[in-house]
């Protein structure tokens, strides 16, 4: 898709973590190396883009702190260097690249999970719905009580499954209640989470990124 | 010394309480349906403030300027109202807090008192204390009425029987008020705790309160209620005892400006208590003759010199962060073990005690971030619990399989090479367990997401060999 806009892509192989899972559990000596892998290898890029909110969240809220406590100045200086280079996906597309209309077709009822990182840490506000709106074919379905969390939050899911499943187990209920045949959402964690008891529940939906929908056409790879 | 939280050190982990919480279904209609009531009340006098969010950094700014000061403030508060005719005491501790109260109410030779607003005093488990002495607490907020009668725990910091229905609070009133018929409607449930106990506020000598704010350069104290039943207390009795948190102090009448707008709006969604009860000392002929200041550390002096987690006190005990949790709204408040139940509590409780007995607490959050959100003196709960998750980690109490788990993934994000190699050994352990490129059962632990959850299996071409073949056959 951002190709198809115009811009090259590149994926840097040496890349694994942000550290996010390692450090909201209280593991932090581990998730350092994992902050100074990430910042060596998106060295010198214009852009980065990720995917992924909660990742984004990681690196603005908890990045400039862990270089600060490491007392290394250089990680410190890199660190601060990054931090506007740093985009979340609908940000990129909707801020820096001036888009909300990438030329997609997509005819299927879409219900959008604002997955509570991109809601309340990076404010991303309508970005994604805007992007949604622009796609041919689709209909946006209001998601009842869309704000609540769907009560993945990393190990917290495992840690605590029974409270994780009755949040779940609500979320479930409104995206059934929506009419939605997708469940949409600009983090892949959320939608694992969601898309675990769907599957189970053979309820009928299925979920998807907003990226895979922003990369949909038709069969002839054109925009309807 | 003996710090503790209610009956907390004995509470069983936040996850056992929690199984049972989930299954009562009755619990989890009551506590759905009394915080979306008050949910959708705040939303709506908070979204009438254009100034909401300076209000609410003007009350994180005073409280982080008290605390920095507090030992100036704290005497300053003592010498004002002892000169304006009350009697400072200092706690360090829940059993000396208990011992200089049952000593005040014995002077007094009072066997009976009555109580108002005063969580603290459950923190203290002041109740106890007095039974012990021969002296029995009557509580005169309807709620705490409604807890202590039903011989129940509070399971909300601003409404303690949230998790009761109108129907179980008249069961409890007929059995327990001698009454020979009640309705389930609210204004008679209301009218059979006023006979009950407005005999008791006329006949009881002394009376226990807390606080919402302590002003340090007058000495006043504030008590801001929804019934009335606090301005009885405070103003009845021949004596009253005001038991504080020493973190309850604020500089000066102007500040509660501030707090007196936010805290109404976020806790019961009113623009204003009904009853604000302000009081400085004693007045000659009016009101009560002796009065009493406790305030009490009980492990805030600790919380204090963590600098990470200081703005835990804060808290001026709205309630918002608890409405708000979609963790507490599940479980209800009895989950958490101690009077401070949600977000709020998941921060508190373990820094007020020993981290061993509540170190499960951190965890009962999916930082979902709605806690922080509604807070009205910005206090960053997900950053703290993280925080105190990194104090659990290296206090070395982590469950062994957790610390297993963390060192291998540790080992794997290492390096590119190391996960493309569990990459390989994933699709092989993974093909008894997937069908259809779906895992619905996995053994040992992991079956705490496979019991109710699909997981997608690992495709045969990740991202990464894809986007490799992409490159070698656009010869990029």
């Amino acid at each position: 898709m951002l190709e198809k806009l115009g811009h090259t892509v590149e994926f840097r192989p040496a890349q694994t973590c942000c550290g996010q899972m390692h450090y909201n559990t209280g593991y932090h000596p581990a998730a350092l190396p994992m902050m100074e892998h990430f910042v060596e290898v998106f060295r010198g890029a214009e852009a980065i883009c990720i995917p992924s909110s909660s990742c984004v969240a990681m690196i603005r809220d908890h990045y400039p702190k862990m270089a600060d406590k490491s007392g290394d100045a250089a990680l410190r200086r890199a660190v601060k260097n990054m931090l506007p280079r740093i985009y979340e996906f609908t940000e990129l597309l909707v801020d820096k690249l001036g888009v909300t209309d990438v030329g997609a077709f997509f005819p299927h009822a879409v219900a959008l999970h604002p997955s509570c990182h991109s809601l309340r840490s990076l404010h991303l506000g309508d970005r994604p719905a805007k992007l949604l709106n622009g796609v041919r074919g689709l209909t946006l379905v209001d998601l009842p009580e869309a704000e609540e969390c769907c009560g993945f939050g990393g190990t917290f899911a495992v840690k605590n499954a029974d409270v994780s499943v009755a949040m779940l187990s609500d979320k479930i209920r409104c995206i059934l209640n929506s009419g939605a045949e997708v469940c949409a959402a600009v983090d892949n964690s959320c939608l694992m989470h969601i898309g675990g008891a769907l599957s189970r529940q053979r309820a009928g939906v299925r979920v998807l990124h907003l990226a895979e929908i922003l990369a949909s056409r038709d069969s002839r790879g054109m925009s309807a | 010394m003996s710090t503790y939280v209610g009956e907390a050190a004995d509470a069983p982990k936040f996850q056992t309480a929690a199984k049972s919480l989930v299954a009562d279904t009755q619990v989890r209609h009551n506590v759905r349906h009394a915080t979306e009531v008050i949910r959708a009340k705040r939303a709506k006098v908070v979204g009438e403030m254009a100034d909401w969010q300076e209000l609410r950094e003007s009350g994180h700014e005073i409280k982080e300027h008290v605390l920095r000061h507090l030992d100036f403030y704290l005497e300053q508060f003592e010498t004002a109202c002892t000169a304006a005719g009350g009697t400072v005491h200092w706690a360090r501790d829940a059993d000396e807090a208990n011992s200089i109260i049952v000593g005040l109410v014995k002077a007094q030779q009072a066997k009976e008192v009555i109580k108002v607003k005063t969580m603290t005093s459950d923190e203290i488990r002041l109740n106890v204390a007095l039974e012990a002495a021969g002296i029995t607490p009557y509580e005169t907020d309807l709620a705490d009425l409604i807890v202590q009668l039903g011989e129940d725990k509070p399971s909300h910091i601003v409404v303690p029987a949230l998790h009761r229905n109108r129907a179980e609070i008249r069961q409890i009133f007929l059995d327990k008020m001698n009454l020979g018929e009640l309705s389930d409607r609210p204004e008679d449930l209301a009218a059979a705790a006023r006979v009950y106990l407005r005999e008791k506020f006329l006949r009881v000598p002394v009376a226990i309160s807390g606080a919402n704010f302590a002003i340090a350069n007058t000495g006043s104290v504030c008590v801001v209620e929804s019934e009335g039943n606090g301005r009885m207390c405070v103003s009845l009795p021949k004596v009253l005892i005001s038991l504080i948190g020493i973190e309850k102090i604020i500089p000066t009448f102007q500040d509660l400006e501030v707090f007196l707008q936010t805290l109404p709006r976020s806790a019961t969604g009113e623009r204003m208590n009904p009853y604000n009860s302000i009081w400085t000392g004693v007045t000659p002929e009016d009101g009560p003759q002796e009065f009493h200041v406790v305030l009490l550390d009980n492990g805030r002096t600790k919380v204090l010199a963590d600098r990470e987690a200081r703005e835990t006190l804060d808290c001026i005990r709205c309630g918002a962060c608890l409405n708000a949790c979609p963790v507490y709204r599940q479980t209800g408040g009895h989950a958490y073990g101690s009077v401070y139940a949600g977000p709020i509590g998941a921060i508190l409780t373990p820094q007020l005690q020993s981290m061993e007995h509540s170190q499960t607490l951190p965890y009962a959050s999916s930082l979902c971030g709605a806690c922080y959100e509604v807070c009205p003196v910005k206090i960053n709960i997900p950053e703290i619990l993280i925080h105190l998750r990194h104090r659990v980690v290296e206090d070395g109490d982590a469950p062994w399989i957790e610390k297993m788990a963390m060192k291998a993934a540790s080992y794997v994000l290492e390096s590119p090479e190391h996960l493309d190699r569990a990459r390989k050994l994933g699709r092989i352990a993974q093909r008894p367990f997937a069908t259809n490129g779906v895992i619905s059962h996995l053994p040992f632990g992991l079956d705490a997401w496979t019991g109710v959850r699909d997981l997608p299996a690992m495709p045969d071409e990740s991202f990464r060999e894809w986007w490799v073949k992409r490159e070698r056959e656009t010869g990029r």
